[in-house]
């Protein structure tokens, strides 16, 4: 459903990713893996249409992307749940949740898709009036992932859910994750948590210093010593 | 003699929050501007100054009455907001600071000096829009005039209040100004957004235009400098990027400023503004209703 070929990202002088190519099958769980600064987030970043490639191309079912605006790409069912949570800390629970419905117009479809984040998590609804900002780190990746879900998409990019959290958060995350994934959205996981990423993916890519080094089935990845050795522990 | 003071006192908060009222008005629109683009807009004064004008015009030209003229102005000046930002800033957008800073300097000279040139550095007479009457009410002295600025002042600053907090519009301003980068991943497109925020802001700087130009019935190619940057201060003063802040420090400026010239003298009223400035900024520069930037994780 996604294609990312030959993609070439530049930060002013620094070359951030080196043609990468990269794939997304729908129904799937792909998750990208690498040390920090290897050019996870820009990746994403770039699919989302906040970072322009300088060569090749984006498709999301066969439709070139690379060029559109990020508003476009949301419109197109890919939806961004950013590093950092990034949420609108200034703004209620409930605001977070409608700013995510923005590209929507349906009442009753944003009330259903509502419904749907707030059984996923439950402890968002007892806190919909609180502001965004008081909120624990837990519940704040809950709210981006549940505000990224609000355009309801076909394609979830989610980076770094884990980071800072306990590791029993972590676990309740991740099984979120598979829900998500079970009810048929298809996502595209960037993680340092390698190990429990693998667990969950179908496909994984290895990223280093802007290109892709290794990349196979989850499974096979997870057993690679390379891997184990880099990002295992071991 | 005491029973006298109070009276005066009484008197002066009465000229003093219509005045504040104005400056509330126009301070909206630095502090809007601020939030989304951490921009001071320099030219906001002289935007209030072509709302002036068109309601002039609106008024003399077209022999409009009261309400029709001031929605013009408010137009005139949303649009004019809008051409601003997309001609001059826009293009500066993600160059260092500084540079879109001075462009705003720029157009503020622009703006006036090109209204100096097409309509002489004359002053003009504004038409009485709204009657000349005054009350005496025990004592005290408010005009007709008085009530109908407070009147509208509040009723705008209702009207935006609830843009802002309760429509898509505004709840899209408050994503943008808290994190474009994020805004933007919701699908809210930023240029239209920042778009809508100069047309708010400018329209409220075009009322306040208006309601002074009937106030002190003269208005001139450069009245916009310092109410511009009074109501600057009452931006600073309330916490810039804040719009509560905005109003209440206009209210505060304007009734510092008429207690000053009431009981001690008018000539002292600027230098008192100014020193509030001084002294926020050495206080509490976040402003009366700023909280101290905190880290985000």
């Amino acid at each position: 459903m996604l294609e990312l070929k030959d993609i070439n990202v530049y930060y002013g002088a620094i070359h951030a990713l080196k043609g990468i190519n990269l794939s997304v099958e729908e129904g799937q769980i792909v998750s990208l893996i690498g040390a920090n600064g290897a050019g996870k987030t820009t990746t994403l970043r770039t699919i989302s249409g906040l970072l322009r490639s300088k060569t090749g191309g984006i498709t999301f079912f066969d439709e070139p992307l690379h060029k559109k605006n990020a508003e476009y790409i949301v419109c197109k069912g890919i939806s961004h749940c950013p590093e950092g949570r990034r949420i609108f800390a200034n703004m209620t629970v409930s605001e977070n949740l409608e700013m995510g419905a923005f590209t929507r117009k349906d009442k009753k479809e944003i009330a259903a898709t509502l419904k749907m984040v707030y059984e996923h998590f439950p402890r968002l609804k007892e806190r919909i009036s609180q502001m965004a900002g008081t909120l624990s780190g837990g519940e704040q990746q809950m709210l981006a992932m549940g505000r990224a879900l609000m355009s309801r998409p076909k394609l979830l990019l989610l980076d770094e859910p884990s980071m800072g959290l306990a590791p029993i958060l972590v676990k309740e995350i991740f099984n979120i994750i598979k829900e998500i994934h079970d009810m048929g959205t298809t996502v595209l996981l960037v993680e340092q948590n390698a190990r429990m990423a693998l667990s969950i993916s179908d496909y994984a890519y290895v990223l280093e210093t802007g290109t892709i080094s290794l990349q196979g089935e989850a499974r096979t990845l997870a057993e690679s010593e390379d891997v184990k050795k880099a990002y295992l522990g071991g | 003699m005491g029973d006298n003071l109070f009276l005066q006192f009484v008197q002066q908060l009465i000229n003093g929050i219509s005045l504040g009222s104005i400056y509330a008005l126009i301070a909206l629109g630095y502090t809007m501007v601020y939030g989304i683009m951490k921009l001071i807009n320099f030219a906001h004064g002289d935007v209030y100054m072509v709302g002036a004008y068109v309601g002039f015009f609106a008024a003399t030209t077209a022999n409009l009455p009261f309400f029709p003229s001031i929605i013009l102005a408010m137009l005139a000046t949303g649009l004019g907001g809008v051409i601003i930002e997309r001609l001059a800033y826009k293009p500066l957008r993600h160059h260092p600071k500084i540079a879109i800073l001075t462009t705003a300097i720029g157009v503020s000279l622009f703006l006036e000096y090109t209204t100096m040139l097409l309509l002489t550095p004359q002053p003009r007479t504004f038409p009485p829009l709204l009657p000349n009457a005054i009350y005496h009410i025990g004592g005290l002295i408010i005009s007709f005039q008085q009530i109908v600025i407070l009147a509208v002042s509040v009723i705008l600053m209702i009207l935006l209040t609830y843009v802002v907090n309760h429509t898509k519009m505004g709840k899209a301003m408050r994503a943008v100004s808290y994190d474009p980068d994020a805004a933007q991943l919701m699908g809210i497109n930023v240029d239209k957004t920042i778009s809508f925020t100069f047309f708010v802001g400018s329209s409220l700087a075009g009322a306040a235009g208006v309601l002074v130009g009937i106030y002190y019935n003269s208005i001139e190619p450069l009245m916009g400098i310092m109410p511009g940057m009074k109501a600057f201060i009452a931006a600073v003063l309330g916490g810039i990027g804040i719009i509560p802040g905005a109003m209440a420090g206009g209210l505060i400026l304007g009734v510092v400023e008429a207690l000053i010239s009431g009981f001690i003298s008018s000539t002292f009223r600027d230098a008192a503004a100014f020193a509030i400035l001084i002294i926020i900024l050495l206080i509490k520069p976040t402003g009366l209703f700023g909280k101290n930037e905190h880290e985000k994780v």
